[in-house]
């Protein structure tokens, strides 16, 4: 048997070639069994850095959504709610230079907001409630809604939808529960936001001078 | 011991693959514009090129040499280099999503790079055993790192650097190749 495979080029040429494929098709086989992949691990990853309002504005309709869109190759600055941070905490993830916001999608703001219906002017259409991504509005038709605020992301999806303009979007005060001391600002950092291309030390204590004056 | 230690200096100085064979240039070019990168694409070149030296070997010794078919070495070591690329590939998506994403369209690509062919192809051709088609695949991996981190560092600084405005982005990145590879050229004679 091997003789004549041996012998006859044609046949051994099929052989060795059709041999080996097989051979490694079966390696490759049991290697896609046993490194399988459960679902794409990226997203989770981004999934957690969004800010988990489910506010929509990004476009998708939700983060989870979003953070698959940006698995498969959309762009990071579409998430106003989560704002530069959350950009550079992603671009930081993938390893792709960090965008600024797209005020496409909405501006963002350093105050988080929360909804405010104001209760005599509501006139119990319900459609706010629809509008609400994470059921923050309670509330019945013809019957006064009201908002939870431990719920309201603060998205401004509910106001568009109003009819009567009675929902107002309020900064939330700060109570003893998330006072934070500020991050203390390094001197370096308080540079790099100057532009220092043309200063000599003299004008910066010129200029810290007049700083100082203007605060007396 | 010492025809080993030559094998190695060989490969990674005198003939490095890369900047005196010429063998390898698009990851050499393509994956060098962050270290991180660089080093990640390193670890899987090396992976794929010391496997795939070694069963080029195993096959073209009990394979093509006993049925006389070594007109076939080529496609049969082709065919092999693709089945350690794509195992590679599973594996790297499976132990490293990051790594997996960043390397992107490199990873499959390594199947083209052509210092994996060359070293399988180099191997036959100067009759190496089975100790020394391995070692020599695995200097040239050394090597091909060895440039490729040191030309990613290089490009890192280069991308912050002050450089004129004809000369920015694959330009000067072509430049400080060629003038790495007359470095390189120096290492000739050491063996």
């Amino acid at each position: 048997m091997y003789d004549i495979i041996a012998q006859n080029p044609l046949s051994a040429a099929l052989v060795a070639l059709v041999g080996l494929s097989v051979i490694f098709g079966a390696v490759l086989g049991y290697a896609a069994v046993k490194f399988k992949v459960e679902g794409d691990p990226i997203v989770e990853q981004i999934d957690s850095l969004l800010p988990q309002t489910q506010c929509g504005q990004c476009g998708y309709p939700g983060c989870r959504p979003y953070a698959e869109a940006i698995a498969n190759g959309d762009t990071i600055n579409k998430c106003p709610p989560g704002g530069q941070t959350t950009i550079n905490a992603i671009a930081d993830l993938l390893d792709v230079e960090a965008p600024t916001l797209d005020e496409e999608h909405g501006e963002e703001s350093d105050v988080k907001t929360v909804a405010y219906i104001r209760e005599d002017e509501c006139i119990g259409c319900t459609k706010c409630i629809q509008a609400c991504p994470v059921d923050a509005i309670l509330g019945a038709a013809k019957l006064m809604h009201t908002v939870i605020i431990s719920e309201c992301t603060g998205c401004d999806l509910c106001v568009e939808p109003c009819p009567v303009d009675c929902i107002d979007m309020l900064p939330v005060a700060k109570g003893l529960g998330d006072w934070k001391w500020d991050m203390p600002v390094s001197p370096e950092d308080q540079i790099k936001g100057l532009d220092t291309s043309g200063i000599i030390a003299t004008d910066k204590i010129a200029s810290d001078k007049t700083d100082g004056d203007q605060a007396a | 011991m010492q025809e080993f230690a030559v094998i190695l200096i060989s490969t990674i100085l005198v003939n490095n693959f890369v900047l005196v064979q010429f063998l390898g240039l698009c990851p050499f070019m393509g994956v060098s514009s962050k270290l991180e990168t660089a080093i990640g694409m390193a670890g899987a070149t090396t992976f794929v090129l010391t496997l795939a030296a070694m069963s080029s070997y195993l096959v073209n010794t009990w394979v093509l040499i006993p049925l006389n078919l070594e007109y076939l070495k080529t496609i049969s070591f082709i065919l092999v280099i693709a089945v350690v690329v794509q195992f590679t590939k599973m594996f790297i998506e499976k132990s490293s999503p990051l790594l997996y994403r960043v390397l992107g369209v490199f990873l499959p690509l390594i199947t083209t790079n052509c210092a994996v062919l060359g070293v399988a192809l180099q191997n036959t051709a100067k009759a190496h055993t089975f100790v020394e088609s391995t070692l020599y695949g695995f200097g040239a991996a050394l090597g091909f790192s060895l440039v490729l981190t040191l030309f990613a560092a290089m490009r890192e600084r280069l991308a912050v650097a002050d450089i004129p405005a004809p000369f920015k982005g694959a330009a000067i990145g072509m430049i400080t190749a060629g003038l790495m590879s007359l470095a390189f050229m120096g290492f000739s004679g050491l063996v």
